[in-house]
């Protein structure tokens, strides 16, 4: 089951260009590479939040610092990946040990707060920023190239954002199975023992934030790519509260559940939306059900209940 | 100097009001552990039954008396059918039921009473002004609001350190097993716990509507300040949520008094203008931070053995 | 909110629809999430009203039109919006309210060859250099309406002015606008949260201040908090001069504590000219509530379309369609209407002031004319070509 559901999920991403779905099909396309990019972003979460037990409130912050990344050097005309990765990457790291190392000092939903009030301090820093459109957002004049190559342009962004989150999901599977993922398991049920055991529970969960803020920060350059936008918004409290209902949803700790549960919001948002105006009276009942009936989230139907 | 004195009045009263409404959130989180995101929706609830009420009546004080009950009532109708469920789990279960709730109320008021904002006239009893300093009038009603949060501090401190319901209370905070296992009900008084916490909200709800606009949402950003208080304070302490309310109230007013001036200082007036009020939005969260860097559970942490 | 109809639009778009091969198609993107849907819905109700009155028709043509909720997330508002331009269901986008949605899809919308009307923001990006042919705004341009106080301001000799707006790209751009006009002391200048809810700390800054006048762009629930506030610290006799702050969509709320203040505007519902007469007794009979400038310019938008696709016999031929909306000649609710070369208007603005109406209802109304046919200060730097 755990190795089904995902190679099926992935399957079905792959599938979705081939799939003839006549008028429509562009927004089709559109929309589930939103699903994608919130994908990345939830499953970099969940590396947090299942694995270590580390409840984030503040993710967006890394979706917005991957996007200004991309939009503060478009505006310097530069559109090269690897710089615009360089530069996302990097400022995602120094945020998110910067923040962590204080951040780690608290537990439970002092935890929850403190990484909220830093992804507020991101969010306001955003608005502030008056060369790059301050609270109107930037509009970008290119989007990000391979060597003059460009990836992230129609199918190629379909392409290019289906091989990140292939990739960041493996990556992540790999950390929560190797020594490092156990150790990060463990710090959450017995620091003391962990501790005994020669490990510092600091360093190992921080490495698991800078990771993890890393990844989102590649989410967030694939955020402005599609929407060719980026904006103060995407680091509002609301957004990290998004990816959380995401993560939860698709069932913290599976990882392919937060690709299930962002493939679930967008998707149910989208064809609820067609319905009624009123969508979230649907939505909002769905959601209380969902907590009250499948414990385990949407990965853990059909799974065996331990 | 005058300026000074009266700023500090309004900080006092503007965090007597979220005293309200974090009283009854920390009340909920200490003793039952649980993270009830709709506290800010039950608020926002309590502000339109009271708009509802007070024009069926044509009276602000049933329409305040009935709110209240309504609103506690429909906190302890949630709690037997959502909440109650999720005592024991995961605190991602409860964010994640509790959101759904925010989406279904903050939506049931839009289909019910619109999404144009409402109006609410103050009590004629209370509608009076006097003079504050010269060509300023503080209206007689902040001053009610004032006493009402000053009243509710001392009944709740009353009422939790000196009577037996309170003394269960705060045994079911410390160890909720042991208390059960002593042959008390703890299902109805967690119940009335929830009830209570919900009537405050409700309460804080009609008491700020003739100042503020009555709208959808209008609780959203108000949980998180709730949030930010309660943590401050400490999860769980009412003498906390108190200290740290007044607290938040203070920073929040002066910072907005002050912050730009002393920008101004330093960096000349146009630089001042953009950085200024950047920064004063984020205080009350740099607050936050620093106070859990150096007191990780916050001020006054509640005694828990678990 | 895709493939939504508007609900007055469904039954006279469906029945002409068969009788005629090719309907106009429109995407009418608005926020109808959040508080500030009230606003969105006063786009939505007022374009439908227009439609309604044109009999579901523009220009002779059907209308087949599709409401989005951008949700006030810009990178849902590109996503939706593409997503109908990429299936064909856009030959015309009408939206949005907020100007950072408009800054999102203004790009994806023009490059696809659409054309794009803005019934409401009117940000300055897009009205000087970066102007473009297929890109209308029927509102205004962003500062005008703040430029009207400052100019009634310096008018009125007033000395000493206080300001306020939230802490965004168009508070600080509003204040600017006043500044430009006013020639006079600023007294304070006061930037607040856009979450804020008690403005006490403003309200004893501007007691000890003493200016002659207040200035506020305070829009949705800030203005509804700060004007009641304002009144009860009783310095209603400081007069208050405001964009956004005090109009029908925030009336209701602040009830009589609004009276006598003042807003600049280039539309008010007692402007005495038969289209509008038609369009307000209209609108309240059929929504139930005073209609405010958002409605009021998107039922423009309606008329300027009909006029415009009309002329142009047609939709297909976009640059010939963009060519008669230029100098499309229809009744708008301002009486004349005119497109400045950047596709912005120019139109008179007035100071407007708050009043009772004798049904209980509250409305803002001409008092002068502040400035005649103004055009916006960024449009000598558009080059149409």
């Amino acid at each position: 089951m755990n190795r089904l559901v995902p190679l099926l999920a992935f399957a079905a991403l792959a599938a979705v260009p081939f799939i003839p779905f006549g008028r429509e099909g562009g927004y089709v396309l559109l929309l589930v590479s939103r699903v994608m990019v919130f994908a990345l972003a939830a499953i970099s979460l969940d590396l947090l939040l299942g694995g270590g037990g580390m409840v984030s409130f503040g993710h967006a912050a890394y979706l917005a610092i991957g996007a200004y990344a991309v939009a503060i050097l478009d505006a310097n005309d530069v559109s090269e990946a690897w710089a615009v990765l360089a530069a996302a990457l990097g400022a995602a790291a120094l945020f998110a040990a910067g923040t962590g190392a204080v951040a780690l000092r608290t537990r439970g939903v002092n935890f929850i707060m403190i990484t909220l009030a830093f992804a507020q301090m991101v969010y306001f820093a955003a608005g502030s920023l008056a060369a790059y459109g301050g609270d109107d957002g930037y509009s970008l004049i290119a989007r990000t190239e391979l060597f003059g190559w460009p990836v992230l342009k129609g199918r190629g962004f379909y392409a290019t954002a289906f091989v990140l989150l292939l990739a960041g999901y493996l990556l992540c599977r790999m950390l929560v199975a190797s020594r490092f993922g156990r150790v990060l398991r463990a710090i959450r049920q017995n620091r003391q023992r962990v501790q005994a055991m020669g490990f510092n529970p600091f360093t190992v969960q921080l490495t698991a934030m800078v990771i993890a803020g890393m990844l989102c920060a590649v989410a967030g350059v694939l955020l402005a790519n599609l929407s060719e936008f980026a904006s103060p918004a995407y680091a509002t409290w609301q957004r990290s509260g998004d990816l959380l209902i995401m993560v939860i949803l698709g069932g913290a700790g599976s990882l392919h559940g937060a690709l299930l549960g962002a493939a679930f919001v967008v998707l149910l948002e989208e064809a609820l939306g067609r319905l009624t105006e009123h969508w979230r009276l649907i939505f909002g009942p769905l959601l209380v059900l969902s907590v009250l009936y499948f414990r385990g989230g949407l990965a853990g139907i059909g799974a065996k209940r331990d | 100097m005058t300026l000074l004195v009266v700023q500090a009045l309004n900080g006092v009263q503007l965090g007597l009001l979220l005293f309200l409404i974090a009283a009854g959130l920390t009340l909920v989180f200490g003793v039952m552990d649980f993270i009830n995101l709709a506290h800010g929706v039950q608020y926002m609830l309590g502000a339109y039954l009271g708009v509802a009420f007070a024009g069926l009546t044509g009276s602000f004080w049933l329409g305040l008396l009935l709110a209240s009950v309504v609103a506690g009532v429909t906190g302890i109708a949630l709690e037997r059918l959502v909440f109650r469920h999720l005592y024991g789990r995961s605190h991602l279960d409860q964010v994640l039921a509790t959101f759904g709730v925010i989406l279904t109320l903050n939506e049931a008021v839009r289909v019910l009473w619109g999404t144009a904002p409402l109006q609410m006239p103050m009590p004629d009893a209370l509608s009076g002004s006097f003079q504050l300093m010269e060509g300023l009038r503080y209206p007689v009603y902040r001053v009610a609001l004032i006493v009402a949060g000053l009243l509710v501090a001392v009944g709740l401190a009353w009422a939790v350190n000196c009577t037996r319901a309170g003394m269960l209370i705060r045994a079911g905070a410390s160890n909720a097993a042991m208390v059960s296992a002593l042959g008390v009900d703890i299902g109805r008084l967690f119940t009335l716990v929830f009830g209570i916490g919900a009537m405050l909200a409700g309460f804080a709800g009609v008491m700020a509507a003739p100042l503020v606009s009555v709208e959808p949402s209008m609780g959203d950003n108000l949980l998180i300040l709730a949030f930010v208080v309660i943590v401050i304070g400490g999860v769980g302490a009412i003498r906390g949520a108190f200290v740290a309310a007044l607290m938040v109230g203070l920073v929040d007013t002066l910072g907005r008094t002050m912050v730009t001036d002393a920008f101004k200082a330093a960096l000349g007036a146009s630089a001042a203008a953009r950085v200024g009020p950047a920064v004063a939005s984020m205080l009350i969260y740099l607050v936050m931070a620093a106070v859990l860097a150096i007191r990780p559970a916050g001020l006054f942490p509640a005694a828990r053995d678990a | 909110m895709f493939g939504k109809l508007l609900g007055a639009l469904a039954l006279a778009a469906a029945t002409v629809a068969s009788a005629q091969a090719q309907p106009v198609k429109v995407g009418v993107v608005t926020t109808l999430s959040g508080p500030a849907a009230t606003l969105g819905q006063q786009l939505r109700d007022g374009f439908a009203l227009g439609i309604e009155k044109l009999g579901g028709k523009l220009g002779g043509m059907p209308v087949d039109a599709t409401v989005l909720d951008d949700e006030l997330k810009p990178d849902v508002a590109v996503t939706k919006v593409r997503g109908l331009l990429e299936s064909g269901k856009a030959d015309i986008v009408v939206g949005p309210i907020f100007s950072n949605i408009l800054q999102a899809i203004f790009k994806p919308v023009t490059e696809s060859g659409a054309i794009l009307i803005s019934p409401n923001a009117g940000p300055s990006t897009y009205a000087g250099r970066a102007c473009a042919k297929n890109f209308f705004v029927t509102s205004y341009q962003n500062d005008q309406p703040h430029a009207v106080s400052g100019q009634y301001a310096q008018d009125s000799g007033y000395k000493r002015l206080f300001l306020l707006a939230p802490n965004y790209q168009a508070g600080r751009d509003a204040l600017a606008g006043v500044k430009s006009k006013f020639k006079g002391e600023i007294v304070g200048e006061e930037y607040v949260p856009l979450t804020q809810m008690d403005f006490q700390s403003e309200i004893a800054k501007i007691a000890a201040a003493k200016p002659d006048a207040v200035y506020a762009f305070m829009p949705g629930g800030l203005g509804i908090a700060l004007v009641k506030q304002y009144r009860q610290a009783g310095l209603a006799n400081i007069p208050f001069l405001s964009a956004f702050t005090v109009d029908e969509s925030t009336l209701p709320a602040q009830g009589d504590a609004a009276i006598g203040f003042y807003s600049g505007a280039s539309w008010a519902p007692n402007m005495d000219n038969a289209a509008n007469k038609t369009f307000v007794a209209a609108f309240e009979a059929k929504y139930g509530y005073v209609p405010g400038s958002y409605a009021a310019y998107a039922y423009d938008t309606a008329m300027l379309l009909d006029a415009a696709v009309k002329k142009a016999g047609g939709v297909a031929d976009k640059a010939k369609l963009a060519a008669a909306i230029e100098t499309a000649d229809f009744a708008s609710t301002r009486g004349a209407f005119k497109f400045g070369v950047n596709h912005y208007p120019v139109q008179d603005f007035y100071l407007v002031q708050v009043v009772k109406r004798a049904d209980g209802k509250y409305q803002t109304e001409t008092r002068k004319k502040v400035f005649t046919a103004d055009i916006d200060p960024y449009a000598a730097q558009c080059k149409m070509n």
